[in-house]
């Protein structure tokens, strides 16, 4: 059996006295696409954000691809990951952002070249080609010029996609991508994702309430609470035969709110 | 110099006993002008160096540069103009450097109203939110290619405004190098005042021009935002 290309090993998180995450350990096989369930303040973001280190873990160990993520070697022993660390471990991840984060001062186009220019020494010509091939892939080559105050939610979402995958990532975390969005325009990001997961084989995390899209989507769902994974399967056992009575209450609550299943 | 007792093609009225070159007095006012241009501009673009310095020291990671620029901008505003163009001119040669009067001039009005702008960089850098930062770190950017390629040019924007009058501010403080001899439109326009004995031509002279250039400004930053803000809604608030 082949590694998984994520350790996460009893990290704990606190934020002031308030303990988000609690010794909490799990892994991702390469090329895994995981879904991230549970009801709000369950930590889901968190994790996502420890692993693009936008926040920082107070114990435990995350590998990637066997490397530490927050701990790197030095003289024999573990020392704490320094910038330089943390710029080459980065280079494997990717983040998408509930609210796009688009840079509003930047056409599109400029948006997806900015990264791979500098940070890859991309020339500007094959990042522009690189980055239309994108915008193609997510349905936007058409509003490469266009500045993002321009675009509706769901296209700024699709726009941030392709910023991310212009990095190429081996792992793409998405943090609840369609929660901002109008229901009209839910479904073309969705689809976009869908083809993500259908035409690579990147390994991809998925925070979200689409319950419908996280059955289709993911190899394996895990259900979060508290900070702690309370059950995790295939979507079918998940959704239509979940053991835990905890599970069994949130989808309840979440079927009666209207997502669908 | 201008004539002393220059013709005019206009009799006077009132007890002056003979009429007044008005045009030769024009020039000496406009060459002042071109005094307090100078100063304006080259201790306006004195004043963006140390700005974006200190205010960029103010939000660094290195306490000692925090502390620096706090320093320099806590001195700064807290000293009278007056004072810091005496101690440039008349103080600094006693260590060794000596400044013409237009020097002390930019030196003193550019650190001046440096350590006010410096506080609006830092405010502005700080008004771009934590998601900008968020996004730089996801897309892998060093903290300075972040800085320089998404949070300035958005801070720029906020900014701009508060340039606009921090410049008018320096254009009025500009009057401060008459003090020390410096030629600029309030020296001239005290000179014509001494010599024609009017105060009403040559004060509402300057103060129409001082206006003037005020206006320039206002008009030049606002154009400079409108360039910078295409498309760019719903970045300021
Ligand atoms: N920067 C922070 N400072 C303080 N508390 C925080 C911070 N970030 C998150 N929290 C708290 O940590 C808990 C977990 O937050 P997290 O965002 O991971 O939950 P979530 O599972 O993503 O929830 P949701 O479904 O609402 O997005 C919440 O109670 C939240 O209030
Ligand atoms: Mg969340």
């Amino acid at each position: 059996m082949a590694a998984p290309i994520i350790e996460i090993e009893s990290i704990s998180k606190s934020f002031g006295a308030f303990q988000v995450l609690d010794q909490l350990s799990m892994q991702v096989m390469p090329g895994e696409k995981l879904a991230l369930i549970g009801p709000s303040g369950s930590g889901k973001t968190t994790i996502l954000r420890i692993l693009m280190t936008l926040e920082r873990i107070d114990g435990g160990h995350i590998r990637i691809e066997g490397e530490e993520l927050y701990h790197m070697s030095k003289n024999g022993g573990l020392a704490p990951a320094d910038e330089k660390h943390l710029t080459k471990m980065r280079q494997k991840i990717g983040m998408v952002f509930q609210l796009f984060n688009l840079f509003p001062h930047m056409s599109v186009l400029d948006n997806v070249t900015l990264a791979p220019i500098l940070t890859k020494g991309v020339s500007r010509a094959d990042a522009r080609k690189r980055a239309m091939e994108l915008l193609d892939m997510v349905g936007m080559s058409a509003k490469a010029d266009a500045m993002p105050s321009q675009l509706s939610g769901g296209q700024k979402q699709r726009v941030a996609i392709a910023r991310a995958l212009a990095l190429s990532p081996k792992i793409m975390l998405f943090d609840e991508v369609t929660s901002a969005l109008d229901p009209e325009l839910v479904e073309e990001v969705l689809n976009v994702m869908r083809k993500l997961a259908a035409e690579t084989d990147m390994t991809m995390l998925l925070v979200t309430h689409e319950m419908g899209f996280a059955h289709d989507f993911a190899d394996r769902v895990l259900f979060f609470d508290r900070g702690r994974i309370v059950e995790e399967g295939k979507p079918d056992d998940i959704f239509r035969h979940p053991k835990q009575e905890r599970t069994q209450t949130f989808l309840r609550k979440i079927i009666a709110a209207g997502h669908r299943v | 110099m201008p004539p002393r007792s220059a013709r005019s093609h206009f009799p006077q009225h009132g007890t002056k006993p003979f009429m007044i070159d008005w045009s030769g007095y024009l020039s000496l006012i406009l060459q002042g002008a071109v005094v307090t241009v100078q100063l304006t501009v080259m201790g306006s673009i004195l004043a963006l160096i140390v700005a974006f310095i200190a205010g960029l020291g103010r939000i660094s990671r290195f306490a000692i540069l925090r502390w620096l620029a706090t320093a320099y901008i806590e001195f700064f505003r807290g000293t009278s103009i007056f004072v810091q163009l005496f101690f440039a001119y008349f103080v600094l040669p006693f260590m060794g450097i000596s400044l013409t009067p237009l020097q002390a001039g930019v030196l003193a009005l550019g650190l001046n109203v440096g350590a006010y702008a410096a506080e609006v960089v830092r405010g502005a850098i700080l008004s771009v939110g934590r998601e900008q930062y968020e996004a730089c770190t996801a897309l892998n950017l060093s903290r300075w290619q972040c800085m320089r390629k998404v949070i300035l040019p958005q801070a720029l924007l906020v900014m701009l405004p508060t340039f606009g009058n921090n410049a008018i501010e320096l254009l009025k403080a500009t009057s401060v190098v008459s003090l020390i001899s410096l030629a600029d439109m309030t020296f001239q326009a005290n000179i014509v005042r001494s010599q024609t004995g009017s105060t009403l031509i040559p004060f509402a002279t300057i103060l129409f021009l001082y206006f003037v250039f005020a206006l320039l400004i206002s008009f030049g930053v606002r154009a400079l935002e409108r360039h910078m803000a295409r498309g760019l809604d719903g970045v300021r608030t």
